[in-house]
C-alpha cells in the first residue's frame, strides 16, 4: 500500500507493522467485518417475520396452523441451533437443484439419488457451473441467512407469543366494548402494547444472535474467523512477511470485537427500553 | 451385517472401542444411528462435567459477585462480562490456542498411596481443554443467573434469620443460598439445555478428534458429507438431542420440585 512497503524483507519496527497490517488480506480480513454487520442487519427483518409468523400461527384457531406453530417454536428448545445451521444450507440448496432439475429436465431418466452422490442435470445446477465466483459466494451466504432467520425467528416466536399474551387483557376488552374490529384491536391496541413486554425478551435474542454469527464460518462463509485463522497460521521464510503461529493474537482481537459489540448493545437495549416503559403499567414505567 | 453386529463394532467407538475403520461405502441406516448415539456419550460427558463443577463455581462467583467488598465483586464482574461477551465459538478457539502454546510440561503428583502424573499437552485433549472451556461458559452465565436471583432474595426472610438469632454463615447457607436456587431454577434449566446443546461445538469445530473419536455432530456431519444425504443424518442427530434434552428437563424438574417441596399441595 505504502511505496516503502515494496521490499517488505528491509523493513524493521514501526514500518514492518504498517506495511504488513495494510497487506491485501488484512484489507480482506477488515472487510469481513461487514460480513457479520451485514449478516446481523440482514437477518433481522426476516427473524421478526419469522418470529411474528410463528406466535400467530400459536395463536390460530385452526388446529393444524397451531400445531404447526408449537412444533416450530418448540424445535430450538430441543435441537442445538448448529444442526440446523448445517442441515438447511444443504438441504436448501438440495431442495432448489431438485425442483429446477424436475421443471427444466422433465426427460431425465436417471434417478437424483445414485448410490452416494446427488445428480441433477446442468442446467439445474444452482448456482449455474459457469456462474461467476461471487454469484457462488452470495448464494452461499443467502443460504446461511436463511437458516439463521429459521432458527432465531422460532426464538423470537417464542419471546412474540408470551409478549403477546402478556398484555392485559382488560385492555383487549375495553377496545372491544368501543366496538373496535379483531384487527383494529390488534393493530391499535395489542401490537403497540406488545413491544415493552418482548424488549428484554429480543434483546437478548440479539446478543444470542451476535454471538452466533462466528458460526458463519463452519458454513463455509469468508467470514471474521476464517480470515484471523488463514492470517494467522504460521508463515515461513516463503511468505513477504514471516511470522510464527499468531492465531492466538488474532483471536483475542475477534474477542475484544464481540465484547464491543455486545457491550455497545446491552447500552442500547437498557436506553430503549428506559424510553419504551415511559408510562406503562410495569414496575419500569412507574418509577 | 445385522444390526446387533453394529451395534458391538460401533456402540463405543466414540471413546475407541470397537471397530477402528468407520463405515464409508453402503452406509446403512443402522450404522448412522449406532455411531450418532455413540457420539453423544461425549456430548453428555461434557455437560454433565461443565454443569456439576459449573454449579458451585457459579455459585461462588455469585456470592462473591453480591459481595460488598470490591476485591471480590470487581473480579467476578470481570468475569462474568468476558465471557457472556464473547461467542462460546470464539472462547473455544482462544483457550485452544492458549492451551497449545503452554509449554509441554508434566508433573508427578504423590498421594502418598498412589502417584498420578499430569501433563500440560492434556489440556489441547478435547476431554480435559474442551471441558474446562464448557466450564467456564456455564460457570459465568449461571453466575449472572444466581447473581440475578441473590438479589430477589426477599429481605424480610434474611431479617428473620437474623432475629431468631442465626450467623452470617447460617443466614448464607439455609437461608440466601436455598431461596436464591428456588428463584433461578427455571433460567437454570434454560441454561443447562443451551449448555447440552454447546456441546456440539466441541470436535466439531475446535478440538481435533483424536482417531476420529469424535461427538455425535461430528459424526452425523461425517455421514452427510460422505453420503451427500443430509436427510438421515441431521434427523437422527436431532431426534437424540430431542431425546436427552427431554431426560435433562424432567431431571431438572424433579430438582424443581425438590426444592420446592415444602410448598406442594
Amino acid at each position: 500500500m505504502f511505496s516503502q512497503c515494496a521490499e517488505p524483507s528491509l523493513l524493521d519496527g514501526l514500518n514492518w507493522w504498517s506495511c504488513y497490517l495494510t497487506t491485501g488480506k488484512h484489507i480482506n480480513f477488515y472487510q469481513s467485518f461487514l460480513v457479520v454487520f451485514a449478516l446481523l442487519l440482514l437477518t433481522v427483518p426476516f427473524i421478526l417475520a419469522f418470529g411474528f409468523a410463528g406466535a400467530l400461527a400459536r395463536r390460530s384457531a385452526l388446529f393444524p396452523i397451531r400445531w404447526f406453530g408449537l412444533a416450530y417454536t418448540s424445535m430450538v428448545r430441543g435441537i442445538p441451533d448448529i444442526i440446523f445451521f448445517l442441515f438447511v444450507p444443504i438441504a436448501m440448496d438440495q431442495g432448489i437443484e431438485y425442483l429446477r432439475h424436475k421443471w427444466k429436465c422433465g426427460d431425465w431418466s436417471e434417478p437424483v439419488r445414485q448410490g452416494n452422490d446427488f445428480v441433477v442435470c446442468t442446467a439445474a445446477k444452482m448456482p449455474l457451473g459457469i456462474s461467476p465466483q461471487w454469484v457462488h459466494e452470495t448464494y452461499g451466504f443467502l443460504l446461511a441467512t436463511l437458516a439463521f432467520a429459521i432458527v432465531f425467528g422460532a426464538f423470537a416466536a417464542n419471546t412474540i407469543h408470551g409478549a403477546l399474551g402478556a398484555v392485559p387483557r382488560a385492555q383487549l376488552e375495553t377496545a372491544a366494548a368501543f366496538g373496535m374490529s379483531r384487527g383494529q384491536i390488534f393493530r391499535r391496541i395489542h401490537l403497540p402494547q406488545m413491544w415493552v413486554y418482548a424488549l428484554p425478551g429480543l434483546s437478548n435474542l440479539w446478543m444470542i444472535l451476535i454471538k452466533a454469527t462466528p458460526l458463519l464460518f463452519l458454513l463455509g462463509v469468508e467470514d471474521i474467523v476464517y480470515w484471523a485463522r488463514e492470517l494467522g497460521g504460521t508463515k515461513t521464510g516463503r511468505f513477504a512477511y514471516p511470522h510464527p503461529d499468531w492465531r492466538l493474537g488474532y483471536f483475542l482481537v475477534l474477542l475484544v470485537f464481540y465484547l464491543a459489540l455486545t457491550w455497545v448493545s446491552e447500552r442500547f437495549f437498557a436506553a430503549l427500553m428506559r424510553r419504551t416503559s415511559k408510562g406503562q403499567t410495569t414496575i419500569g414505567g412507574t418509577v | 451385517m445385522s444390526c446387533a453386529e453394529t451395534l458391538v463394532q460401533y456402540g463405543l467407538r466414540a471413546i475407541g472401542i470397537g471397530t477402528r475403520a468407520l463405515p464409508k461405502t453402503d452406509i446403512t441406516l443402522c450404522e448412522q444411528v449406532v455411531l450418532i448415539g455413540s457420539g453423544l456419550i461425549w456430548n453428555v460427558y461434557f455437560a454433565a462435567v461443565a454443569l456439576t463443577l459449573g454449579f458451585f463455581m457459579a455459585t461462588l462467583i455469585a456470592f462473591a459477585r453480591a459481595s460488598d467488598r470490591k476485591w471480590m465483586s470487581l473480579p467476578a464482574a470481570t468475569f462474568i462480562f468476558l465471557i457472556r461477551g464473547s461467542p462460546l465459538f470464539i472462547q473455544f478457539f482462544v483457550l485452544y490456542e492458549t492451551f497449545v502454546l503452554l509449554p509441554k510440561m508434566g508433573w508427578d503428583i504423590n498421594l502418598g498411596f498412589i502417584e498420578i502424573g499430569i501433563e500440560t499437552r492434556w489440556l489441547t485433549r478435547a476431554w480435559l481443554g474442551a471441558a474446562i472451556v464448557l466450564f467456564l461458559n456455564t460457570s459465568a452465565y449461571t453466575a449472572q443467573i444466581f447473581y440475578g436471583a441473590l438479589k430477589s432474595v426477599p429481605r424480610g426472610d434474611i431479617e428473620a434469620a437474623r432475629a431468631i438469632g442465626m450467623s452470617t454463615v447460617q443466614i448464607n447457607r439455609r437461608i440466601i443460598w436455598p431461596t436464591m436456587l428456588r428463584l433461578a431454577w427455571p433460567s437454570y434449566t434454560n441454561e443447562a439445555i443451551f449448555l447440552f446443546h454447546a456441546t456440539a461445538l466441541v470436535f466439531f469445530s475446535s478440538f481435533p478428534a483424536w482417531q476420529q473419536r469424535g461427538d455425535a455432530l461430528y459424526y452425523a456431519s461425517y455421514f452427510a458429507d460422505k453420503t451427500f444425504n443430509p436427510f438421515v443424518p441431521y434427523p437422527i442427530i436431532a431426534g437424540f438431542f430431542i431425546l436427552f434434552t427431554i431426560i435433562l428437563i424432567l431431571l431438572f424438574g424433579w430438582a424443581n420440585r425438590r426444592l420446592n417441596r415444602h410448598i406442594q399441595p
